[in-house]
């Protein structure tokens, strides 16, 4: 059964009708975890948007050749396999990039959302749009991830792009934007409780614009 | 009777032969996946450890201005095991930082084992007199905000060991301010700053016990030399670059 969806509206669906963190509420474990500044997320996001189109690229290929009954074991091992992959590689020979987004390649084996997309998108459609699904839903992960990453930095240290030199090098140290300065942050954003407080706001929000 | 026992036995066998083709299915993309990343693993071992090696001796430069020395750092090391020390079981390793053939000074890798939560590894440069040359944070998992301060990204609290030694400043000062010792500790943060001075006095107790020898044993455990070629060409460059971006990789992981 092949759904029959034209590109763009797979590609909005990523981004706002079905996104992965505000509507799904899939891959929150990595997303509560890392969203502490607005690069962290930006990084996690990165790295799950490779992913997310590379397994679903994968699934695609390959999803008239596995048997109904066990499809997500096999899900299961492809995802694992390409991001334990994807972490050597990196680590080998982008090993400046990989200490800064390495700590995030393990947390994406944890998110759900890409064996999500795997099983209710790329198992059943071919492979452009299962493409567009995975560059859709990652590039809406991302999005929150940043969005939730500079609200508790915002509310938590006062800056915005605290530590975007580690991902886009010495330049952008100057990103930094100060909007005060606090001698001691606002532990509550900052910790793990900030996360859920800043999700469920962006939630109410979206669902406030969506109705 | 004889009909129903013929549909069960033909269920039965069909049922087995799903299980048995199901089953080796499985097995096979459980072998290719596997076998993905055992050849992506092969292929990149060397590699990686080079990574990890280099970057450690860069890290480890950074503390020393290098007009101090002339020797190829990275191929003058030793390996040094003392758990009671330098905080750990495993092997720390130790450079040495030569002039025109005159000692100039060691940099060493120790552990402090009780951290807020966990170890955290610092590299200490030490000159041959036994002064603190500087010191880094390489790893930890302390608490971002507070305990994390000890990170030279984060703030210049690691900053004051700089210049002391075991001669200038009695036992009873080696402690945080809070403990009657001369250190700073960090708001919200007791046990961090408590545990990378400990760590510190220890290493510098561990240096004058065996100085001589931390110079003249032979070099044991330095990079391959087609990778030293490739370090020294980029020492410069990269040393500004790298600091934050090493001790950062332990940091983030908190909250998991």
């Amino acid at each position: 059964m092949e759904t029959s969806l034209n590109n763009t509206t797979i590609f909005k669906n990523g981004l706002w009708d079905n996104n992965t963190a505000l509507v799904q509420l899939l891959g929150l474990c990595p997303l509560l975890a890392v969203t502490g500044s607005m690069i962290n997320g930006l990084g996690l996001g990165i790295a799950t948007t490779f992913v997310l189109v590379g397994s679903n690229i994968t699934v695609s290929l390959i999803r008239k050749h596995i048997p109904k009954e066990i499809r997500i074991p096999i899900f299961v091992m492809l995802i694992a396999s390409f991001v334990t992959n994807v972490q050597l590689l990196m680590n080998a020979f982008t090993y400046e990039l990989y200490l800064v987004l390495g700590i995030f390649i393990p947390l994406i084996v944890t998110n759900c959302a890409i064996i999500g997309r795997a099983e209710a998108f790329a198992s059943k459609n071919k492979l452009l749009p299962s493409f567009v699904d995975g560059l859709g839903q990652g590039i809406g992960f991302t999005l929150v991830l940043m969005l939730l990453g500079g609200f508790r930095e915002f509310v938590g240290q006062g800056t915005i792009l605290d530590g975007a030199h580690l991902l886009f090098g010495e330049w952008a140290r100057d990103l930094t934007i100060h909007f005060y300065i606090t001698e001691q942050k606002f532990l509550l954003a900052v910790l793990p409780p900030g996360a859920f407080i800043g999700l469920g706001l962006l939630i109410a929000f979206k669902n406030k614009i969506s109705h | 009777m004889a009909n129903i026992n013929d549909d069960n036995k033909t269920n039965s066998q069909s049922m087995k032969r799903s299980i048995i083709s199901n089953g080796m299915i499985l097995g096979l993309f459980a072998l290719v996946s596997t076998g993905l990343i055992v050849v992506t693993h092969l292929l990149t071992k060397d590699k990686i450890a080079k990574e990890i090696e280099l970057s450690l001796v860069r890290q480890l430069t950074q503390i020393v201005a290098s007009e101090n020395y002339n020797n190829e750092v990275y191929q003058d090391c030793i390996i040094v095991n003392d758990h009671d020390l330098l905080g750990s079981k495993d092997d720390q390793k130790v450079y040495r930082m030569r002039n025109n053939g005159s000692n100039f000074g060691l940099m060493i890798t120790t552990v402090a084992p009780d951290g807020y939560s966990g170890k955290i590894n610092i590299a200490l440069a030490i000159s041959n007199e036994g002064n603190i040359l500087g010191a880094n944070i390489l790893s930890h998992q302390e608490t971002p905000g507070l305990g994390d301060k000890i990170e030279r990204s984060k703030s210049d609290w690691v900053n004051q060991f700089n210049g002391l030694s075991l001669k200038q400043l009695d036992k009873k000062k080696w402690q945080v301010k809070k403990d009657g010792g001369q250190f700073d500790g960090l708001t919200g943060a007791t046990i961090t700053p408590r545990a990378v001075v400990k760590a510190v006095y220890k290493t510098l107790q561990f240096v004058e016990l065996r100085n001589k020898e931390l110079f003249s044993q032979t070099s044991n455990c330095s990079l391959p030399k087609d990778s030293v070629s490739e370090s020294s060409v980029s020492k410069d460059s990269i040393s500004e670059s790298s600091v934050s971006k090493g001790s950062r990789s332990g940091n983030s992981n908190n909250g998991n």
